[in-house]
């Protein structure tokens, strides 16, 4: 097959997967505007996207802490078990959303092993903490999995270094390692922010479905959905917003990449 | 480190598998051998198979176009490659419907002939909405390996005769082989747990068009321990089918490893 | 490097901005007295919303915090069970009360209630395309080649339980016997059902974006969704159950919002928005609105016979009427 025509199956095929039907979706949205506005700034709909802030920031953060030390411990760790640890942080990629779900109920519902809480008014599942559990779940590998090259790059050259110099192991955590694993930092935290916001298997199962307290801005597309009687206008604007911050995800992840990318 | 980990991992899986022997071997086997999860398991599986090969090829196809073609609008088509792993799967699935769903424009009646691009509530919507979010994969994993090859053994090939298709076949192929893997067991993982983006275009018509994660999503409610027991064999297959493609890769680079 | 920078600002800008505007828009429910936890099934939000709107500005429902989750019913039900928080449910099926009933979570009396427990009413109706051009008026009309029904999941959702009560109702009052009138239904799920969704608000949508030829749901959903309908002849008086969750720690208030429900004021609203009253004065007064069909049945029907018996035969998902049918379309392949 000649240049060209690899290039037009190339096109082709990212046309009639990809292209052509986003194309559309911002043609839909478009056509009633003023139907997807309505939907966007309706009050549920903003609790939707707070909440879904809300948990991505934990997610972020927690998941942040954890995977830089989890790759310390990796690359550098002497600790046994640290393949097992390599294994188990990629689990979360392999996984289903709907049995992360099903996993969170069976172990924190009423009648689960820890169900103690949920009985006692301190209910998880069906309740935010529960769309926490399951979103810090499913984003757990990313940062992990940026930092883990960029560790075993750069070497501990530089820390040792320091560490003749004086330093301690903090300082040269904070000065040295730090700063040198930034990009590929940023870069997980992006993809990890990217997934935590566009999480729906999991959270649909877990969350208790009440419009305006436990719905995630995911959630809140399919519920627009579901009750539209057949008009798509609402459904399609709130899906716009999140199409629109996916969009910005790419311009970070394309500006970011040559610093922390490493697939 | 390790607690944090097995409470937040390892605990919940456990539960679920724990859960699935709630009725016993007998009661297991009679959940995961009825006729609409069996359905379910196999509607996942082949579609998942299906479209990840379909990935498999045109993604390395995008990959060598990308790495190794320069046009307008190369870096723009670069970028958009991730879009499906950014989007919202819930937002897939809804863009996914507006070109192929009920209302598509796409829409031609001449005389008796018709012709419409609504797929909802067939397999081949669940089929287009996995090749929509499996298509990062396959063309992260080729491209850098495109990137690193060395071109002379390919100039070298060809200065000796051999035609385009041979040396892909002999020299490219080889090389490329475990990136495509890698690529292929990721897409795959990812396509058979898939639900955002298939449950609104596939409906869940059982035996027709209901995959395993929506049986799954279903079965929850009512009947936990049978649930369990459908996602113990879901798991049992991903991880069969990924160590699989491993120990494919394994093979395939050992060399590399003199 | 200007790159990195620009990247770097931007990114951090974004985050700033959207704390301020997430602050900014923080929706900050003044401390009430009381909250309640509704479980509901999906179909009857938008009423529901504007009944608990109305409760508030009674003396009994001032300083009243309803939070309300809607979903197919059967799943709504099992999610209570689970430990979904609950005050009270309203549900479309006996038997997801009872399932609650067995788990200790509803009082076995629930029914001894006003009404029998029940809510509101509607019946089974066929919602049709404009025009009605495949002339459907009742349901040997469904087995027509080239009809296609668009009804629920019976194993999620309500509505689809009452659909086939009916149509099996409707075949033994013309005369078939027990084992013809499930044949009927086998050969109308083989042959013209086209979607099973997940609940009513599914079909609904499905329905409207231009599958099927008729939809098989409630006539307030048909009402709501402005789908011109029809009542076939043989239909099924639905019930809607309201009961209480043993657990609550409000009692007092979930009960004032339940008699408020079956009030006058209230059944007057559900009558102007497609339900079925169960308060007479409502009832009377909406009469013409909501004809009673000759061949109206209700659950308790002798051929029926009340909700456990009816779930038993019928929709054991490990073994009944329904489970086989599904069953055996797995015979057939095409998507």
């Amino acid at each position: 097959m000649g240049r060209y025509g690899l290039r037009v199956v190339a096109l082709g095929y990212l046309t009639l997967i990809l292209i052509a039907p986003l194309a559309m979706m911002v043609w839909r949205t478009a056509e009633d505007l003023d139907g997807a506005w309505a939907a966007i700034t309706a009050p549920d709909t903003i609790a939707a996207f707070e909440l879904t802030l809300k948990v991505t920031t934990i997610a972020v953060v927690v998941n942040t802490v954890f995977g830089i030390i989890c790759a310390l411990l990796i690359v550098r760790g002497n600790v046994p078990g640290r393949g097992f640890l390599n294994a188990f942080v990629d689990l979360p990629l392999s996984l289903s959303p709907v049995i992360v779900g099903l996993a969170l109920i069976t172990l924190y519902g009423a009648n689960g092993w820890l169900g103690w809480f949920q009985r006692h008014g301190h209910e998880i599942v069906f309740a935010t903490p529960s769309i926490v559990l399951a979103t810090i779940f499913v984003t757990l590998p990313f940062v992990v999995r940026e930092v883990v090259p960029t560790l075993r790059e750069i070497g501990t050259e530089q820390e040792q270094a320091a560490h003749t110099l004086g330093a301690s192991g903090w300082q040269a955590f904070w000065r040295i390692t730090l700063p040198s694993i930034r990009w590929a930092v940023v870069y997980g935290v992006v993809l990890t922010a990217a997934r935590a916001i566009g999480e729906y298997g999991a959270v649909a199962l877990v969350s208790g479905n009440i419009a305006g307290e436990t719905q995630t801005a995911t959630l809140r597309v399919e519920d627009a959905y579901q009750f539209s009687y057949g008009n798509y206008a609402p459904a399609y604007g709130i899906a716009f917003v999140l199409a629109a911050t996916a969009i910005l995800v790419l311009v970070a992840m394309l500006v970011l990449q040559p610093k922390g990318a490493r697939h | 480190m390790t607690t944090f980990l097995l409470v937040v991992v390892v605990l919940p899986i456990a539960a679920v598998v724990w859960k699935s022997t709630g009725n016993g071997w007998s009661g297991f086997w009679e959940v995961v051998s009825s006729p609409q999860a069996v359905a379910a398991l196999k509607l996942s599986v082949i579609t998942a198979t299906l479209a990840v090969l379909t990935t498999a090829v045109f993604g390395t196809i995008i990959a060598w176009v990308l790495v190794r073609d320069s046009f307008a609008g190369k870096s723009l088509v670069n970028a958009i490659i991730d879009l499906p792993f950014a989007l919202p799967t819930i937002v897939a699935g809804l863009v996914i419907m507006a070109l192929y769903g009920p209302r598509t424009p796409l829409d031609v009646t001449i005389g008796s002939f018709h012709f419409d691009a609504d797929i909802t509530f067939t397999r081949t919507a669940i089929y287009v909405a996995l090749l929509f979010v499996t298509l990062p994969f396959v063309v992260r994993t080729v491209q850098p390996v495109l990137i690193e090859l060395d071109r002379e053994l390919e100039d070298a090939a060809r200065s000796l005769g051999a035609s385009g298709f041979t040396t892909f076949r002999r020299i490219v192929l080889p090389a490329i082989l475990p990136g495509v893997l890698s690529g292929v067991a990721m897409a795959f993982a990812r396509a058979i747990g898939e639900i955002g983006a298939i449950v609104l275009i596939a409906g869940n018509l059982p035996f027709k068009t209901e995959a395993a994660s929506i049986h799954l999503f279903y079965r929850i409610e009512q009947d936990p321990e049978g649930a369990s027991a459908v996602a113990v064999v879901l798991l049992a297959i991903s991880f069969g089918v990924l160590l699989g493609i491993g120990a494919v890769r394994w093979h395939v680079t050992r060399h590399e490893r003199g | 490097m200007q790159r990195m920078r620009f990247a770097w600002i931007a990114a951090v800008g974004a985050v700033l901005a959207a704390a301020v505007a997430g602050a900014a828009t923080a929706a900050h429910t003044s401390s009430k007295d009381v909250t309640l936890n509704l479980v509901a099934y999906s179909t009857p939000r938008p009423v529901l919303t504007k009944l608990i709107e109305e409760f508030r500005k009674t003396p009994q429902g001032s300083g009243v915090n309803i939070r309300a989750s809607y979903g197919p019913s059967s799943a709504q039900g099992q999610a209570v069970a689970n430990g979904l928080p609950a005050d009270g449910v309203i549900l479309n099926t006996g038997n997801d009360i009872n399932d609650l009933v067995d788990k200790g979570l509803v009082d076995k009396n629930w029914d001894k209630q006003s009404y029998n427990g029940v809510v509101w009413n509607s019946v089974v109706v066929f919602g049709l395309r404009n025009g009605n051009p495949k002339k459907i008026k009742g349901w040997n009309d469904l087995l027509k080649p080239g009809v296609g029904a668009v009804t629920v999941n019976p194993f999620t959702g309500g509505i689809a339980k009452w659909n086939i009560l009916a149509g099996y109702v409707a075949q033994r009052r013309l005369g078939k016997t027990d084992k013809q009138a499930i044949e009927y239904l086998r050969r109308f799920y083989k042959n013209n059902v086209v979607s099973q969704d997940s609940s009513g608000s599914n079909a609904t949508n499905t329905f409207l974006s231009g599958k099927g030829d008729v939809l098989l749901t409630f006539e307030s959903e048909a009402i709501n969704g402005k789908i011109p309908f029809v009542i076939p002849r043989q239909t099924m008086l639905i019930d809607v159950y309201i009961a209480a969750v043993t657990k609550s720690e409000h009692k007092a208030e979930w009960n004032a919002f339940s008699r408020y429900l079956k009030t006058y004021p209230a059944q007057k609203i559900l009558a102007e928005n497609g339900y079925r009253p169960v308060n007479k004065q409502a009832l009377s007064e909406y009469r013409s609105k909501f004809p009673v069909r000759p061949g109206e049945t209700t659950i308790t029907n002798k051929l029926l016979g009340g909700w456990r018996a009816v779930d038993k035969k019928w929709f054991d998902p490990s073994k009944s009427i329904m489970q086989a049918i599904e069953s055996s379309l797995g015979v057939s392949t095409g998507s």
